[in-house]
């Protein structure tokens, strides 16, 4: 039995990362699997570029590349973006606020084992159609409406893959937050902790709350399969846009929970790199939670052209452009951080200002989309794809990135290559405009998302976002060799790494130790 | 430092055979399901072997708990965590349960409404002749097509609020009272006191179950409302369903700290395990009124 062992000893090889009760391992768990599914999700995104690279059918088939867009959304989405997050909460969270690990360790690791089975449960049916290309996977979009999905012959799958995915992130949620209240040092208040710990502390309450609730419409999708039961059919007195509600109910503050964490390193990154407090701490604080509060109740403006009284399209327009109101603050105070700031430009920083800039982007076509009057123009066109590929790609991942080149000299005890890493931010940089940029336009001349096929006149605007994506696409190869090097070798870290670094995990030797504050430090 | 150290585990194998039961039963499940309405159900063995496993699991791990928290490892701050965990994984509950009442009140203020006439086009192209009514015996279907082609299956009426349920109700409520009485005893160090009412509290949860359980065969023999009743009968049961689980769940929940009562563990201080049952058990009832209301009574 396992815990008969008094003292720290560890099993070593696959044992070690599989029984593993360490944050720090299971952290780098986290992050390994994220950037494999970001490579199986940008493989399949891949493959729509390259289909839509000239107008007509060339490659794939309609089904397949149905198949395609739909993976690609929900593994970026459910694998990549989330999970990556959770892998940086698990490393930082407990060293930012001066834990000994977080609060119930072998919840963290059965919270991170759930995820291979539950990736190996949505991807299963690609294969299980006798040949690839006839794949049974799922190809009803990522946002998987009724009554579409109900005509998946393979349907359980699916449904049982979004509830291991809750069942993870429930108690990943829950083990974050009852780290963050409640193994923090002595004098740790809870308006001295770092930025990241705030807004993780604010994704965990929405994920907990929110993705019971999907877990409830996959539950309800699958009694209607299988049981008879009528949510989303009319007959029995159901209706499908029911679905559409209970699905957006947790979509919305879906979208927070993956850009709320890079918030936060973004907030950790800027100060570091300008030598200077972060700008308005107190109001960054308040924004996030005005901002999570508002997630809850904007559902509907990805229901515009559903169909709803005027009164919902009012309510939901005005609730909606109110979340310009806290998201404009954080923006103005990382720029405020940075005015008259002693800045230096290390790739950390070039990704939290990219990240500032391009995510703004998004920000304000999301502005257009959330005024019902002008949605009408662009539901469902590749206008809606440029968004909120602008705030999931240049907002979430590009602070994910940032926040692995913040931390990596931390984690590893070695500087990464800053030549190559620059190189990789640049031709990152400019690809992922090449790739999406073009997307508004042809979405504002009318092109439609989900599709293997256009009209001939969106053709160079096509060819140029391909171009743009394959490039964008090879450049995250660059970023798997920078990692590994650095891993292997490098110039030393200090413990601070950064000049201007600030907290607790900067206090500890690079690479930290595998235990970390096993004796709280007191805080002044 | 004079405070204990926080317990950290040494690496567990649990975890992975937790995950290893989930995706076996789940997978099982999803494959023994037919792919088109009408195919017959397949084999159900790698469910249950999954299921097998989560139990050989559950009763590992916390086992494991069990003994560390008796050997005294556990200090306040792991206590804390503990509860937090508990805590939150209880709204986590109420946030399953808010999308089904979600979907009930839906039905029942808006789409049900609309069906029948108060968004006129719907009405008059795809539904002529149906009328609301609650609870919902005259499915829109029905308004439309012969007996004979139903998808959905005509119930002859349904469970009375003031009948079994509201006998449930008073069960439900008295076990409430019951465990609370239970933690008192504890308190005070009465453990003949703290077993009899935790008795009482697991007798008065299984007979609620049984209750549930003999009102589903009235509904499905007597009266043919189904599951696949239309929307109320899909509610209907969804939600009770789930909450009867939950009430199957807390029931087992209290079986064991009873036994482990009888062994002689908990303090009068140091009670965790006892107290995070008694707030389930507390959840479940709270939402049990819910339903009481919103779909036996109004």
């Amino acid at each position: 039995m396992s815990d008969n062992h008094q003292h720290h000893d560890h099993p070593t090889g696959i044992k070690r990362w599989l029984f593993t009760t360490n944050h720090k391992d299971i952290g780098t768990l986290y992050l390994w699997f994220s950037f494999t599914m970001l490579l199986i999700g940008g493989s399949f995104a891949m493959v729509i570029r390259a289909e839509l690279m000239y107008p007509g059918m060339q490659l794939v088939d309609p089904n397949f590349f149905n198949m395609m867009t739909t993976l690609h959304g929900l593994v970026m989405v459910f694998g990549a973006i989330m999970p990556s997050t959770v892998g940086l909460a698990n490393w930082c969270i407990p060293m930012m606020i001066g834990a000994p690990d977080m609060a119930l360790p072998r919840m963290n690791n059965w919270s991170f084992w759930i995820l291979p089975f539950a990736a190996l449960m949505l991807l299963m049916p690609m294969f299980m159609g006798g040949n690839f290309m006839s794949g049974q996977g799922p190809a009803f979009g990522w946002t998987f409406y009724e009554p579409l999905s109900g005509q998946y012959n393979k349907l359980a799958f699916f449904v049982f893959a979004i509830h291991l995915l809750g069942i993870s992130s429930i108690m990943g949620s829950i083990n974050i937050i009852a780290t963050i209240l409640n193994m923090r040092a002595p004098g740790m208040t809870l308006m001295k902790m770092p930025l990241f710990v705030w807004t993780w502390l604010i994704t965990a309450f929405l994920l907990i709350a929110v993705m019971p609730v999907l877990a409830g419409a996959v539950t309800m999708m699958l009694t209607d399969k299988y049981f008879g039961t009528s949510f989303f059919n009319a007959a029995g007195g159901g209706d499908p846009v029911l679905f559409q509600h209970v699905f957006w109910f947790f979509g919305h503050p879906e979208v927070y929970i993956m850009i709320l964490p890079s918030f936060g390193i973004v907030s950790q990154i800027i100060p570091t790199f300008a030598r200077k407090k972060l700008f308005g701490y107190a109001s960054m604080v308040y924004a996030t939670a005005a901002i999570a509060f508002l997630s809850f109740i904007v559902w509907a403006h990805h229901m515009f052209t559903v169909g709803m009284p005027v009164a919902g399209e009012l309510y939901f327009t005005y609730a909606t452009v109110m979340i310009a109101v806290p998201t404009a603050v954080k923006v103005f105070n990382w720029t405020a951080t940075m005015w008259k700031g002693a800045m230096t430009f290390e790739t950390p920083m070039l990704w939290a200002i990219a990240f500032v800039v391009l995510f703004t982007i998004g920000g304000f076509t999301g502005l257009m989309l959330g005024v019902a009057t002008s949605d009408f123009q662009y539901q469902d066109t590749y206008f809606v794809v440029a968004h909120f590929h602008y705030v999931l790609v240049t907002g979430a991942l590009f602070g994910v990135i940032g926040g692995v080149y913040y931390w990596l000299p931390k984690w590893t005890g070695n500087m990464y290559n800053e030549k190559l890493s620059k190189l990789h931010f640049w031709i990152s940089a400019i690809s992922v405009n090449v790739l999406f940029f073009p997307q508004h336009f042809i979405g504002l001349q009318g092109m439609p998302r989900r599709v293997p096929d256009y009209n001939p006149m969106f053709a160079d605007w096509n060819f140029v976002s391909s171009i743009g994506g394959f490039v964008f696409g090879a450049s995250q190869l660059l970023f798997l060799y920078i990692v590994i090097s650095t891993i292997r070798g490098g110039a030393k870290a200090t413990s601070q790494v950064w000049e201007g670094a600030e907290g607790l995990e900067w206090t500890v030797p690079s690479p930290a130790p595998y235990h970390t504050f096993e004796n709280p430090p007191l805080i002044k | 430092m004079a405070e204990q150290k926080y317990y950290l585990p040494q690496p567990s194998y649990w975890p992975l055979i937790g995950s290893v039961g989930l995706f076996t039963t789940t997978f099982g499940f999803a494959s023994a399901l037919p792919g088109k309405a009408g195919d017959p159900m397949g084999n159900m063995l790698m469910m249950y072997i999954g299921l097998a496993i989560l139990a050989f699991m559950m009763f590992g791990w916390f086992s494991t708990v069990v003994r560390e928290s008796e050997a005294g490892k556990y200090n306040m701050q792991v206590d804390m965590s503990f509860r937090m965990g508990m805590m939150w994984f209880i709204f986590s509950e109420v946030m399953f349960f808010a999308a089904f009442f979600g979907a009930l009140f839906y039905a029942r203020q808006l789409s049900v409404p609309w069906l029948a006439g108060g968004d006129p086009g719907t009405n008059e192209l795809l539904w002529k002749g149906f009328q609301q009514n609650w609870p919902l015996l005259q499915t829109p279907e029905m308004a439309v097509k012969p007996d004979a082609d139903l998808t959905f299956s005509k119930a002859s009426g349904v469970i009375e609020a003031w009948g079994v349920p509201f006998y449930n109700t008073l069960i439900l409520l008295t076990s409430g009272l019951t465990v609370t009485f239970a933690h008192w005893a504890l308190k005070q160090k009465n453990r003949t006191g703290l077993i009899l009412w935790l008795c009482a509290t697991v007798v008065l949860g299984y007979l609620f179950v049984g209750l549930q359980a003999s009102e589903y065969g009235h509904a499905y023999h007597a009266l043919n409302l189904k599951l696949s009743s239309g929307i109320y009968g899909t509610t209907f049961f969804m939600l009770t369903g789930f909450h009867g689980l939950h009430v199957t769940i807390g029931a087992t929940m209290l079986l064991i700290i009873t036994l482990r009562s009888i062994k002689g563990h908990f303090t009068p201080e140091r009670h965790f395990a006892f107290e995070a049952v008694a707030w389930y058990w507390h959840f479940v009832d709270v939402v049990w009124l819910g339903l009481f209301i919103f779909v036996y009574w109004l």
